[in-house]
């Protein structure tokens, strides 16, 4: 397998959510996201409630692969800083230790300058945490849900 | 690379359909999203061209059920077929769980599907994957046309490797679940053998 699994139990869950929700506070953000690099969202923070957090989360991310492989036709290493300036909104997107993407969606009632600042200590928070998530994930004494499953709930789940 | 989400009970993973430019990558993702229920399925994102050829990729997340307890969640992507999206095509394999491969059946595009196969096994490898051990299926679209190879001369070309293999007409959906489960039920079939070991 060339990239480990990612596994997020509740402990390291709440304390993502915890940076999140605070970065929400702190930056005077609309939402805060954090996704895998493979598109998959991890936590949400903030005014949610008509976004399409999925396919935020995919095209996030494929925004993300595609800069990196501008970087590397550059020789630069990743582009881990990216803003995006609309009329009403606002997007800055951080690559946090190479692994995951937080995301900040804000408006006029906050600051680039402010955003910038208070994403600086929500990465070092973030990487702090994601490296105990992948030394958990490759733990191999941490249990997975899939080692319970059975070829029949498999089955199972595909009949009509 | 699958991500599991103890708090949510969410099993996630990714799904690539590969294959050559015009083979009917994106119309197998269109006609999954007009057949599922609304509730089990997220929008259908395609970066496309005006001329609709895909430009970066097509996106469906796909719910398609429990495994005890955990909500099990398939995103599904294709890769831009056209040859000189190479680049693109790399990116979209990043974490790939499992990938089916839609062959055209059309006899004018045999060299088409094996160029693709071979970029496909290419790309795989560039990113620590191997296309003889990953979840593979592979689809030979496109049944209904004229001047199309037999099954057995497209199998004998593309599936040395004896993977699961389907005919399919994905405009009117012959064939099209049929692969994604077969490749659906690989990917979780893998997880399993993984936590196992």
């Amino acid at each position: 397998m060339a990239s480990p699994q990612m596994v997020m139990y509740e402990e390291e869950f709440a304390q993502v959510q915890a940076v999140t929700n605070r970065l929400v506070q702190d930056a005077n953000a609309r939402v805060v996201f954090v996704i895998d690099k493979n598109g998959q969202l991890i936590s949400a923070s903030g005014d949610t409630g008509d976004l399409d957090t999925t396919s935020l989360a995919s095209l996030t991310a494929g925004t993300i692969a595609a800069t990196g492989g501008i970087a590397q036709l550059l020789r630069e290493q990743e582009f881990a800083t990216q803003y995006h300036e609309g009329v009403r909104q606002n997007v800055h997107i951080q690559v946090v230790s190479g692994r995951v993407i937080l995301v900040v969606i804000f408006d006029n009632r906050t600051s680039l300058g402010l955003v910038r600042l208070r994403v600086k200590r929500a990465t070092e928070n973030l990487t702090r945490i994601f490296e105990m998530v992948m030394a958990k994930s490759q733990d191999p004494f941490q249990s997975s849900p899939f080692a319970e499953i059975t070829d029949d709930d498999i089955d199972n789940l595909f009949n009509d | 690379m699958s991500f599991i989400n103890y708090l949510s009970r969410e099993i996630n993973c990714k799904i690539v359909y590969y294959g050559p430019g015009l083979c009917g990558k994106t119309t197998n993702l269109q006609y999954i999203y007009n057949r599922t229920n609304p509730d089990a399925k997220g929008k259908m994102i395609s970066l496309a061209t005006e001329t609709e050829r895909t430009l970066f990729f097509d996106f469906l997340p796909l719910e398609i059920g429990e495994i005890r307890g955990f909500k099990t969640r398939f995103h599904l992507y294709t890769v831009p077929g056209q040859v000189f999206y190479d680049a693109s095509r790399k990116l979209i394999l990043k974490g790939v769980d499992g990938v089916v491969f839609v062959a055209d059946s059309q006899m004018l595009r045999s060299e088409a599907n094996t160029e693709s196969m071979d970029n496909l096994r290419t790309n795989l490898a560039e990113q620590g994957y191997n296309l003889d051990t990953i979840p593979y299926v592979i689809q030979y679209n496109k049944r209904d046309m004229p001047n199309i190879s037999p099954t057995e001369e497209l199998r004998q070309m593309l599936n040395t490797g004896d993977v699961p293999d389907f005919n399919a007409v994905a405009t009117t959906g012959e064939g099209v679940f049929e692969t994604l489960k077969s490749v659906a039920k690989l990917v979780l079939t893998e997880l399993k053998r993984g936590a196992a070991r």
